[in-house]
């Protein structure tokens, strides 16, 4: 029990501590705010901001994306809506997608692209990203969506009240904190996912000033700069992944507090 | 007051049969008590009422309900309606995830009640309310006069009704999650009374509560059974010797007798009966 404990907590001790060592010395105001001088790959000036902007328009998008089809969908999975079979081959299906490698979502966004005769785009990021997310929000709301007690519903159907008013005022608040951890699981997944976006975004030195234009990310900054024999260059390797870190440490907590203040409601 | 009758009803899940031609008339305006050995079909003969059955996929109803005059299984049937008319009360009280306030107003609000609709309800209740209870009186004036506020009056109106505006004024937009579960089970109770039914059922509603919340729910049935008929499903006699003025008794899906409870109590006709009464099966 306290070994297992320890090498779990020994682990994530570990990689904020070796992070935090190598991203901290570089991090600062100017890091955070300039884009990269003289190319990523090796210009020796400037910063990461085109990474960690490029990486929230994505993933932001993704998450707007994926939320707009995966809750829907989660409700339509009840039994309420879909029946038995239907359901658990829709279920299946999106078990499938959620195990999927996000090289393949990648892969599979650069054939359409080409197909289509488009480049690489923060559109293209986006619809990727939004591939690789919608199964694990939707599994993961749909699964809370269906603990909700029968009990709790037939209050609401015994006071009079439709399939939607049941859905849209009971199980939807009653599902809230769920809802939220789902969101912000997928959010997690996608910031921090490299394969999917290596094609389909493309990299860039600049901000995007549209959805087409290409677009970096947190992940691709530390890929590409890593592995340079010239330190500066590295050092912004580091400062993304300590960004990354910080983003996905900040999400998780954020999304304790959030679930914890909305199950106030709530009666398991 | 809604008349309630039941003709050969015959209740099964899949192939297993769990009531068995019943035929009765549930007496308005008092207090029905529906008895029996656990897994008798109680709880099912009270979900067949408001057809809450219907959300269980496999449950399979003939023979006839008849409420008010109309067959509630008939295709042509308003279950919303329907539902209005007959309040539902759970064994386990479920807060709906929301504040006090707005589990009351819920049943309103879904039935797109209006301001006007607020106030004839309004001046029907001050007509309604019987002189042992004199705290709703005032209630009601005031919402007569203050039309901004009527909801909120109308809210603390059914809490009072329900005995549970002492404790929970100072907190109505608190959760509601966070009452006790006696509390919980009286919210239940303004909650259902809100939607303005003429029949309460109530599926063991004292089974998950303390003593003394248990007593507060007998004695609020008590006193609703003026203006609503009730039926309580309950596995405990002596619930039933309390506040029951109609006894039905279900063994093995089966009604084997049924009658005023004096009577019932009193002088059981079949042996089923009497065994049960006097403790030998349970």
């Amino acid at each position: 029990m306290i070994a297992s404990v320890s090498m779990v907590l020994a682990l994530l001790i570990g990689i904020i501590l070796v992070i935090t060592l190598r991203g901290a010395s570089s991090l600062n105001l100017s890091m955070l705010i300039q884009t990269p001088k003289g190319g990523y790959y090796l210009g020796k000036e400037g910063g990461i901001a085109n990474a960690i902007v490029g990486s929230l328009y994505l993933s932001l998008g993704a998450t707007l994306l994926s939320f707009l089809f995966g809750l829907p969908i989660a409700f339509a999975l009840q039994k309420e809506y879909t029946g038995r079979s239907l359901s658990n081959i829709t279920r299946l299906a999106l078990d499938i997608l959620w195990g999927t490698p996000s090289i393949v979502y990648g892969a599979f966004g650069f054939v359409v692209m080409v197909y289509f005769g488009l480049r690489a785009s923060l559109l293209g990021g986006i619809i990727a990203l939004t591939l690789l997310m919608l199964p694990i929000m939707t599994r993961s709301i749909e699964e809370v969506i269906r603990m909700i007690p029968l009990e709790l519903k037939e209050t609401s159907y015994a006071l009079g009240s439709t399939r939607i008013e049941t859905t849209l005022k009971v199980m939807f608040r009653q599902a809230l904190p769920g809802i939220t951890t789902g969101i912000l699981l997928a959010f997690g997944r996608g910031i921090g996912d490299a394969a999917s976006v290596l094609f389909t975004a493309g990299y860039t030195d600049h901000i995007p000033r549209s959805l087409f234009d290409p677009v970096a990310s947190l992940p691709l900054a530390v890929f590409f700069q890593v592995a340079t024999p010239i330190p500066e260059v590295q050092q912004r390797a580091y400062a993304s992944a300590l960004i990354l870190l910080m983003i996905v440490l900040f999400v998780s907590i954020f999304s304790r507090l959030l679930s914890r203040r909305f199950s106030r409601h709530i009666v398991r | 007051m809604s008349h309630i009758s039941l003709r050969n009803l015959t209740i099964g899940y899949g192939n297993e049969q769990v009531l068995r031609d019943i035929t009765v008339d549930i007496p308005d305006g008092q207090i029905t008590a529906v008895i029996g050995p656990s897994g008798c079909g109680k709880t099912t003969l009270l979900k067949s009422l408001n057809r809450l059955i219907d959300l269980y996929e496999q449950a399979k109803v003939e023979g006839q309900v008849i409420i008010d005059g109309m067959n509630i299984y008939d295709p042509r049937t308003d279950i919303l309606a329907l539902r209005k008319k007959v309040g539902f009360l759970s064994q386990k009280p479920y807060p709906l995830p929301m504040s006090i306030y707005d589990n009351i107003r819920f049943g309103p609000k879904i039935h797109g009640m209006n301001g006007e609709q607020i106030q004839r309800r309004i001046a029907a209740l001050e007509k309604q309310i019987s002189l042992d209870e004199p705290s709703l009186k005032p209630v009601l004036q005031k919402a007569r006069f203050k039309k901004d506020r009527q909801m909120e009056l109308l809210v603390e109106y059914y809490l009072r009704l329900a005995g549970l505006w002492n404790e929970v004024k100072d907190r109505l937009n608190g959760p509601a999650s966070q009452l006790s579960i006696g509390q919980q089970q009286r919210l239940a109770l303004a909650r259902a009374l809100a939607i303005e039914p003429e029949v309460i059922l109530a599926d063991e509603p004292t089974s998950a509560l303390d003593p003394i919340s248990a007593q507060l729910i007998e004695k609020q049935f008590k006193f609703l059974k003026e203006n609503y008929t009730i039926v309580v499903v309950t596995h405990i006699l002596r619930q039933a010797r309390r506040i029951a003025d109609y006894v039905i008794f279900l063994y093995m899906g089966e009604l084997v007798e049924h009658g005023p409870a004096g009577q019932f109590f009193s002088s059981p006709r079949d042996e089923r009966t009497r065994a049960y009464i006097s403790g030998e099966i349970s």
